[in-house]
């Protein structure tokens, strides 16, 4: 089997007047599932289809399977692509479809047969080969344009968006999908899409954009628990972290964070060691997730702290509800047990975990 | 029985009463009475014709009710039909449409694919320059265009002045400006991911071209093909400029021409050759309005 790692070295792409893509380093090892997500307009895409070679490079180098492919055109590069709008030739049976690129390069008549017929048996769509793209649904439409890119044995599968033109159901039933057909087939697998949901549950590793520059790149988990800035803290995870502005102070020997001027809680001892050379005049925001504000606990544990708030809204989501409040004009989002008493317009005693806690600068947006 | 009580219960209910109904039958009876009147309109000259094709020339001439045939006779269509003559311009005029249309074609669908996909440096301004070409009128043309054929046969001793061929060369001038803009505008509402899909599967430009585009884009070729057909198949000033001699003539013209002798006007064989002349047109229309209404991009993406 060929290596099949892909890497970007300060890649740029330049249009006109706006640099889309901002010179990016990605290294994605042979095998691996990476999800390149971001906000519309981050350079995700441009980047995907840089190494689809649908779009040149400004500047920079990509290598697939450590050839530089920069100016090899997209035939020649061994990738296989998956488009949102699925992009199947609409006067094609489904066989057709998914052999097309097969034929193009004369491979012998019993070798397409099988690989077609292996391909939609893995998909599940053995029956509808002999259909035309139109009368197949949105979901099965998606399947065929992975057995397309699936029958051409190629060394990079890169998908762009796929699921986005999906409903929110079959959504989720394609990711599954996708990760058991990569289970399987195990091709090196570059995936774009805005969907954070998506990228953690397919990622082996997540790459975090913004702007044209790579932000955080890391498994889904790392990204999770350890964001590097305020952005991926604040993109990855739903409901979204709440972010607060607060400032360090020592009270007695102990090393405080003040929220507000009635709110100041106790930093655990490890958090305290880390946080001391900080100054305590900067500009900090406090980062707890949702799941870190919940009703409090019969028994106190170390570093969970309580406070009261009054509910603006609650949101029962059956596991678990949602509650929001305010903190000097900032709304915060907090997720309690459905058996807590949560009501809107109702006071609640909440407690923070400040040992999942995250300090940032405000000024830069790097997290501590 | 259920159903029983209550339609009594509501007697009237098959009357729709909504607002957004009534809309739309008002909606729908105007659109009947203006297409009738169309109808009317286009389709009262044909009739006039078939009804004095079928007359002799004395009952033309005859102060009888000129909407009625009091005695049918097929003897104008015998005569053309067994004319050389007509037959030599319907050969002529086929010659040169089936000719129109096969050059038309192999310029303008590399054109408009070149210029609606191959983004090149100045590939939009040519689009419009294409466009542009067309606004100018063929009698503005004709002049020059001679002198240059003209001129062309005095120095190369290629006969172009008064033979059918000519004019295969000439209307394209008509024709690929007017194909190439529909087929920019068909190729371009097929989705660039298409292309993209091809290019990645392995497909050359020109495998895209001929394996995708040109299937996916059928309706648009269909309609520019019959475009181009009709447009040479009913020229009239080129051929009468360019060509006179009989056996060089195409049907308008050589209908025109040796039909009417001084101030003799042939009616009956007039009209019989009009309406044979307009016979072809109307049975690729039949035919190929199928494939022109088919939607064949249906199913592409999502949507």
């Amino acid at each position: 089997m060929l290596m099949a790692d892909v890497s970007l070295r300060k890649v740029v792409k330049r249009y006109e007047d706006v640099e889309a893509v901002r010179g990016i380093d990605l290294d994605i090892a042979d095998h691996e599932f990476v999800v390149l997500v971001g906000p519309s307009g981050c350079g995700k895409s441009t980047t995907l289809r840089m190494i689809a070679g649908l779009e040149d490079i400004t500047d920079g180098d990509i290598t697939i399977g450590g050839d530089v492919v920069n100016d090899v055109p997209p035939k020649d590069r061994d990738i296989a692509m998956v488009f949102q709008n699925y992009a199947l030739y609409p006067h094609m049976t489904v066989a057709e479809n998914m052999s097309f690129g097969l034929r193009l390069k004369h491979y012998p008549k019993a070798e397409i047969k099988s690989r077609v017929t292996e391909a939609a048996r893995m998909l599940d769509i053995a029956d509808l080969i002999d259909r035309k793209p139109k009368q197949l649904s949105g979901g099965q439409r998606q399947r065929v344009a992975m057995g397309r890119a699936i029958v051409r044995n190629p060394k990079v599968f890169l998908f762009d968006e796929p699921l986005s033109n999906l409903d929110a159901k079959l959504r989720v039933q394609m990711r599954i999908e996708i990760k058991k057909v990569h289970q399987k087939v195990r091709t090196t697998t570059v995936y774009v899409t805005h969907d954070q949901v998506e990228a953690m549950t397919l990622a082996d590793r997540v790459v975090v954009m913004n702007k044209g520059r790579i932000e955080q790149i890391g498994t889904p988990n790392d990204l999770y628990h350890n964001p590097a800035t305020r952005f991926v803290a604040g993109f990855i995870g739903s409901p979204a972290m709440n972010f607060l502005p607060c400032r360090l102070e020592d009270v007695g020997g102990r090393l405080n964070v003040r929220l507000t001027d009635r709110l100041a809680l106790p930093l655990p001892p490890a958090r305290a060691a880390r946080y001391q050379s900080i100054g305590r005049d900067d500009k900090l925001l406090i980062g707890v997730r949702p799941e870190h504000i919940t009703e409090t606990r019969p028994h106190a544990e170390p570093g969970v702290e309580p406070f009261d708030g009054v509910l603006d809204v609650t949101e029962p989501m059956g596991m678990e509800t949602l509650v929001y409040f305010t903190l000097e004009g900032t709304q915060v989002c907090g997720r309690v047990s459905p058996n807590a008493g949560a009501a809107a317009g109702r006071p609640l005693r909440l407690a923070v975990d400040l040992n999942n806690m995250h300090l940032l600068n405000e000024v830069t947006g790097a997290v501590i | 029985m259920s159903s029983i009580a209550i339609d009594k219960g509501a007697p009237t209910r098959t009357v729709k009463y909504g607002s957004v109904s009534r809309d739309r039958a008002w909606a729908l009876r105007w659109s009947y009475f203006f297409l009738v009147l169309f109808a009317i309109f286009s389709l009262v000259p044909p009739l006039y014709m078939l009804i004095t094709s079928l007359k002799s020339s004395t009952e033309i001439s005859a102060a009888t009710n000129p909407w009625w045939v009091y005695h049918p006779t097929l003897e104008n269509y015998v005569k053309l039909l067994t004319s050389n003559q007509f037959l030599t311009f319907f050969r002529n005029s086929a010659l040169v449409s089936i000719f129109v249309v096969i050059i038309t074609m192999l310029i303008s669908i590399p054109a408009a694919f070149a210029l609606s996909r191959m983004r090149f440096w100045g590939s939009a301004t040519l689009a419009t320059g294409v466009f542009l070409t067309y606004l100018i009128p063929d009698s503005l043309l004709f002049l020059p265009l001679f002198k240059m054929f003209a001129l062309f046969s005095s120095y190369t001793g290629i006969p172009l002045i008064n033979k059918w061929y000519a004019l295969v060369i000439v209307y394209p001038t008509l024709t690929v400006p007017f194909c190439t803009w529909i087929m920019i505008g068909y190729f371009a509402s097929i989705p660039k991911e298409l292309d993209e899909a091809a290019i990645i599967d392995g497909a050359s430009w020109f495998q895209t071209l001929t394996r995708i585009f040109i299937p996916v884009a059928l309706p648009g070729l269909i309609a520019a093909t019959i475009f181009a057909f009709t447009v040479s198949w009913a020229q009239f000033l080129y051929p009468l400029v360019f060509t006179t001699s009989t056996d060089q003539l195409v049907l308008p013209v050589g209908i025109v021409t040796t039909l009417i002798k001084g101030d003799v006007y042939n009616w009956g064989q007039i009209m019989t050759g009009a309406l044979l002349g307009a016979a072809p047109p109307l049975i690729i229309y039949a035919f190929l309005m199928d494939y022109y209404i088919a939607g064949l991009t249906a199913g592409a993406t999502k949507g």
